[in-house]
């Protein structure tokens, strides 16, 4: 196997390159599910109550979707149900970015040249990319199942939950190892592989919440499906393991054999010639700011259209199916609001806030990647001002948040409306509920742009760390009961609880004062200091 | 008139590590200036104060008349920069960035545009990530060409370019003084410098040791000289200046300080001149004794002239720094072309 000669010494070289960035990604997934754990302990005692939560969960199609089925109904089911979406989407996340970023992102910056013209094989940095990510998850599985073993729960149904998330993450390692070798830039390998995950999480609430007749066989369909249909706490389906590994074979055997079919440094798609010259608008740094986002702002907002018709169509009829106070109770302290379509709407919505708030963050730290790469330099060394050139930037991210938000509001009126006959109303209804996500992501993409002026080694940390806050905030935040004051932190809790709630303006001019405010802030650090 | 560029005892550090300590640099109008260091002396560190993309800590810098921080925007309406290190966005086409660039700058001449990529021989429909290192320069250095400035700073415009694109940048570079305009050009060709430049500054760990036309700068160096003689020499090992005195019966070779040339020349006629060549210094020479205190101790050469002896500089500049990857890279130099 001369093809994966030097793989043994780039393999160590990658774990110690990646060895913060995995220790977090293992830590905050674990965590995160024993957190859950420990969080329904609390809420949820008793058998009794848990077999009343069960029930009313089984029949309500909006959890359904959101969260998935749940099998049993012990605190391991809880759990299982809880977390086996949103694990999928953190293993599957985390193996894609470590997948691209030793095979793709390397051989952009060339440094996979320097290293390939060493006595290393055709094979050895993509088999690389797969050893580290597969030992990844290999990690959180082991980590995870001893993490809730030790909270008491039951040893099989443990393993064969945290087997499932890892296994989501085996497959998106497969799917990253493909368009590590169809893109031709690390960040479209992302983008795309990303867009397969959430096509994944598409296809799994559609088919959740659908009927028995109707499309549930959907999930089976998607990865994230798989982590749930193994019944991890229920009666344990051990076969339903072999689907992503059996994913993750043929998918990372797919991408060694494009890899061999094509040159180095380029993608799987020929190259095509482009103009020869500048289109006429592109002559400001408002339209290079467009030019640099245009593709990836119209994947999101496409994205967040089809996102929101899926889950406005799925709502409906939420309110007839059951109108026990506890599916109340529970969507409520996801964020929603009372009345049980409006409050599944509403907890969506707020998590399409978060989503917001990724891009918000991607498009301003754009602006970090542009100067370390020093792009910035040639433009700010011509009559564009440092202010004209990070203000663009700023503007699109902005723009294109709020556009996102609109486009999921619009999209959920429009499957919603159509589904509950409630037509152009529940259009500008939820499109005004997804705008009142904006400021509370703004906040977030406002951090981002402070720190890019302010401290701007730490920015990219710093940024995701603050939307990580956010995120914690909402997933775990109402289940460990935490204290106001500290939830309080999340620019998203205070938002008014929208569609459903009281309209309130004041925390919609404030937060969006604050965000303007963070956007200033970073404007003037950077008419300060120096370019890197 | 005023001069293009006058910097005066500028300093420059990135926390502990000094990259300009005390730097002067002087650019008249309408010159063509060489700016020449070993890597890490702090050319680039200049040139991006100069641009107003980093902030002195101290000394002063006056480009076109007025102050590159905080005039930067309108002083950056009258010039072009070519980086050395050039990066596009890799989904824009040459000709794109080229257009871009040219328009932000406050637009540039159609027909001087084309005809440039023509001479540059650049294709510019292809995405700037096919492009090579030299054809990301060709890009570069056409957008900057192409923009109706005053001033260009070019910083090593050529490190990527083949020996007939050089051929073509320095016909460029005629072409630019002959319309009155100013070129800073870092650089490291020798020749190019020679060929291109009035004036020269030779920079070294952020200072300035030598500044001036190439003939001022020959005077403080050597001119090697070999002679056969009617009968062998006496006393030559005596007379000032003289260097690396090699005597072999009646043959003589050394080296002699420029301005004790005319003491060794008797010297030598005393004992019967039957054939003497002589050979001016080089810019090489020139270069490899300021160069080589910044490399191995080897090749430094005993420099008896105060002008040029530097005092042990106890700041190494970037070029010893530990190779991060990281953004804080002091300077662009640094980095092996």
């Amino acid at each position: 196997m001369t093809t994966l000669t030097g793989t043994g010494a780039l393999t160590k070289l990658a774990f110690r390159r990646d060895r913060v960035m995995l220790v977090i990604w293992i830590y905050v997934l674990t965590a995160f599910v024993a957190f859950t754990v420990y969080g329904f302990k609390g809420l949820y005692p008793t058998t009794a109550e848990r077999i009343q939560f069960a029930a009313t969960v089984g029949h309500n199609p909006a959890l359904l979707s959101l969260y998935g089925p749940m099998f049993g109904n012990t605190l391991g089911s809880l759990t299982a149900w809880r977390d086996a979406a949103l694990g999928g989407v953190g293993t599957g996340l985390m193996s894609i970015f470590i997948v691209i970023r030793h095979t793709r992102a390397d051989e952009e910056t060339g440094r996979l040249e320097l290293v390939g013209s060493a006595v290393v094989g055709r094979h050895a940095a993509l088999v690389t990319a797969l050893l580290v990510s597969c030992g990844a998850n290999i990690m959180i599985g082991v980590l995870m199942a001893a993490a809730v073993i030790a909270l008491g729960l039951p040893a099989a149904g443990s393993i064969a939950m945290a087997a499932g998330f890892a296994g989501c993450g085996l497959a998106f390692t497969g799917v990253a190892a493909i368009t590590a070798q169809v893109a031709q830039t690390a960040r479209s390998a992302r983008g795309i592989a990303t867009g397969v995950l959430g096509v994944a999480f598409l296809l799994r609430a559609v088919g959740d919440s659908a009927s028995a007749s109707g499309l549930r066989w959907l999930s089976w369909l998607s990865p994230m499906g798989w982590d749930e249909l193994n019944r991890a706490f229920g009666s344990i389906r051990w076969w339903v393991l072999v689907l992503p590994l059996a994913t993750a074979v043929v998918l990372a055997t797919t991408g060694a054999l494009l890899a061999v079919h094509r040159d180095y440094d380029a993608g799987v798609l020929p190259q095509r010639p482009g103009p020869a010259a500048g289109r006429a608008w592109l002559r400001s740094p408002l339209a290079l700011a467009w030019r640099l986002q245009r593709s990836s702002t119209i994947a999101w907002v496409t994205g967040a259209l089809i996102y929101g018709l899926v889950i406005g169509s799925s709502a409906k009829g939420i309110d007839g199916l059951l109108r026990s106070s506890q599916v109340r109770q529970i969507v409520v302290r996801l964020g929603g609001q009372a009345g049980i379509s409006n409050a599944y709407l509403a907890a969506i919505l707020s998590f399409t806030g978060l989503i917001a708030a990724g891009y918000a963050v991607s498009a301003i730290l754009r602006l970090r990647s542009e100067e370390t790469d020093g792009l910035a330099d040639p433009i700010l060394a011509t009559g564009a001002s440092r202010t004209a050139w990070g203000l663009s930037q700023q503007a699109i991210a902005a723009a294109g948040t709020v556009v996102i938000l609109v486009a999921t509001g619009l999209g959920a009126g429009l499957g919603y409306g159509y589904r509950s006959g409630g037509g152009g109303a529940e259009v500008a209804r939820l499109a005004g509920a997804g705008l009142a996500q904006a400021p509370a992501a703004l906040v977030i993409g406002g951090i981002a742009g402070a720190l890019f002026g302010l401290a701007p080694k730490a920015s990219v940390a710093g940024s995701w760390s603050a939307l990580g806050v956010a995120v914690l905030m909402l997933l775990v935040g109402a289940t460990l009961q935490l204290p106001h004051w500290v939830l309080d932190v999340s620019p998203f809790q205070h938002l008014p609880k929208l569609p459903g709630g009281p309209v309130s303006v004041a925390p919609l001019v404030w937060l969006s004062l604050i965000a303007l405010a963070l956007g200033v802030v970073g404007l003037a650090g950077l008419r300060r200091r120096d370019i890197a | 008139m005023v001069d293009a560029i006058d910097v005066a005892g500028l300093r420059k550090a990135y926390g502990k590590v000094v990259a300009l300590d005390g730097l002067d640099l002087n650019v008249a109008t309408g010159e063509v200036h060489g700016f020449l260091g070993p890597n890490g002396a702090g050319k680039t560190t200049t040139i991006r104060i100069l641009l107003g993309l980093l902030r002195a800590n101290g000394g002063s810098a006056r480009l076109l008349g007025g102050d590159p921080w905080s005039e930067a925007t309108a002083l950056h309406r009258r010039l072009a920069y070519v980086p050395g290190d050039v990066n596009l966005w890799p989904n824009f086409t040459g000709g794109e960035v080229i257009d871009l660039l040219g328009r932000l700058r406050g637009g540039l001449d159609a027909q001087r545009r084309a005809s440039l990529i023509e001479r540059f021989e650049l294709d510019p429909t292809v995405k700037a990530r096919a492009y090579s290192k030299g054809n990301r320069q060709k890009v570069a250095l056409i957008a900057a060409l192409a923009s109706d400035v005053e001033l260009l700073l070019l910083d090593e415009p050529t490190a990527g370019l083949d020996p007939l694109m050089e051929a073509a940048f320095r016909g460029c570079i005629e072409d630019e003084r002959g319309r009155g305009r100013t070129v800073l050009l870092s650089s490291h060709i020798l020749s190019e410098v020679e060929a291109l430049c009035d004036r020269v500054t030779i920079i070294r760990r952020g200072r300035a040791v030598e500044s001036g036309t190439l003939s001022d700068l020959r005077h403080l160096t050597r001119t090697s000289i070999s002679a056969e003689l009617a009968r062998p020499p006496e006393g030559l090992d005596r007379l000032p200046g003289v260097h690396d005195l090699d005597i072999e019966g009646d043959r003589v070779r050394c080296k002699v300080d420029t301005d004790k040339l005319d003491g060794l020349l008797r010297a030598l006629s005393a004992s019967g001149v039957r054939s003497l060549t002589s050979q001016p210094p080089t810019l090489e020479e020139l270069f490899l004794r300021h160069y080589a205190g910044d490399g191995p101790a080897s090749q430094r050469q005993p420099a008896n002239h105060g002008s040029a002896s530097q005092g042990p500089a106890n700041h190494g500049p970037a070029n010893g720094g530990p190779a991060n990857d990281g953004p804080a890279a002091p300077d662009r130099d640094g980095v092996p072309a």
